[in-house]
């Protein structure tokens, strides 16, 4: 069995309003040395595959058709 | 005249939409998401309003490989007319149908209030009864209503006349809620007969509930 953990984040350039609150609070809680804040939502697959490259192109078939929007999300897969 | 009217798990626009299409004379009809086809003779599909599969994921992401939605697909490349009402407009965009996509208000709120919106482009069946810059008064209610296209979707949108509807104060000055690019309410497809916006003229059809000016953009479906 392969997890597949993939995690979708809005675009860089695309405007990350929860990411800006996030910074807004965290620097109301004297965490000054943060940058920037992107939030996003994570996906965990468990696949009945033992194929690595076949979990690969699944799961990158999954994002494409459903997980991510590719309009304004990008996605990245870690196998595991 | 015969309007049928999409509903999905979660949705709850769906008898606001035959109250609007029915006070204007249609016949209308609703149709379950698992239904493989559409009523014959359909002259307009509404995707109504609400939480399609309570927005998990993303609004309208799921909603979109419901069995109807192949039927619509085919119905709107045949060139018939689909309108998309808020959670529906998310519908069309996930599907494809619409260009953009919509994401969550630059201020994370939910907004449910009136608004006035401009009317930006005319020379289509929904906003043929208004003329542009017209200003109409309609609710929006919303969490994920921020426009978003890329550079040169804008431009594509710009040059073929598909924005419908812009927010604005009442003076039709830019007036954004939620901060769509450009301020952006509705947009239609290049062939001009698929439209999705985010507010709900359904909602604006009795004077003494706050304002009428839905009719006449429901209107301009009929007149065909």
């Amino acid at each position: 069995m392969i997890t597949a953990i993939v995690n979708i984040s809005l675009k860089a350039g695309v405007l990350d309003s929860q990411g800006k609150a996030v910074h807004h609070a965290l620097d109301s809680l004297h965490f000054n040395n943060v940058d920037d804040v992107r939030v996003g939502k994570q996906v965990v697959l468990k696949l009945n595959t033992d194929d690595k490259e076949q979990a690969m192109k699944d799961t990158q078939k999954m994002c494409e058709e459903i997980l991510a929007n590719t309009v304004i999300e990008d996605y990245e897969i870690e196998l595991v | 005249m015969k309007v049928s009217i999409l509903q999905f798990p979660g949705t709850n626009c769906e008898y606001d939409t035959v109250h609007a299409f029915e006070k204007l004379g249609a016949e209308t009809e609703i149709i379950w998401h698992k239904a493989e086809s559409l009523p014959e003779g359909t002259d307009l599909i509404v995707v109504a309003g609400g939480f399609s599969y309570g927005d998990y994921l993303r609004s309208g992401a799921i909603a979109k490989f419901s069995p109807v939605m192949k039927a619509v697909t085919e119905y709107a490349n045949n060139g018939g007319k689909v309108l998309g009402i808020c959670n529906g407009f998310q519908v069309l965009t996930e599907a494809g149908l619409l260009p953009g996509a919509l994401k969550r208000n630059d201020n994370l709120h939910f907004i449910s209030k009136h608004h006035t919106l401009k009317v930006e482009n005319n020379d289509n069946i929904f906003l043929e009864k208004l003329n542009n810059g017209d200003v109409v008064n309609i609710p929006i209610a919303h969490h994920d209503g921020n426009y978003y296209i890329d550079d040169a979707g804008l431009e594509e949108l710009k040059n073929n006349n598909q924005i419908l509807l812009t927010y604005s104060d009442e003076n039709g000055n830019i007036k954004n809620p939620n901060g769509s690019v450009d301020s952006i309410a509705g947009v239609c497809n290049k062939n001009k007969n698929v439209f999705g916006l985010m507010p709900h003229p359904e909602r604006a059809m009795e004077a003494i509930l706050g304002s009428d000016d839905g009719v006449k953009m429901l209107e301009g479906f009929l007149a065909s």
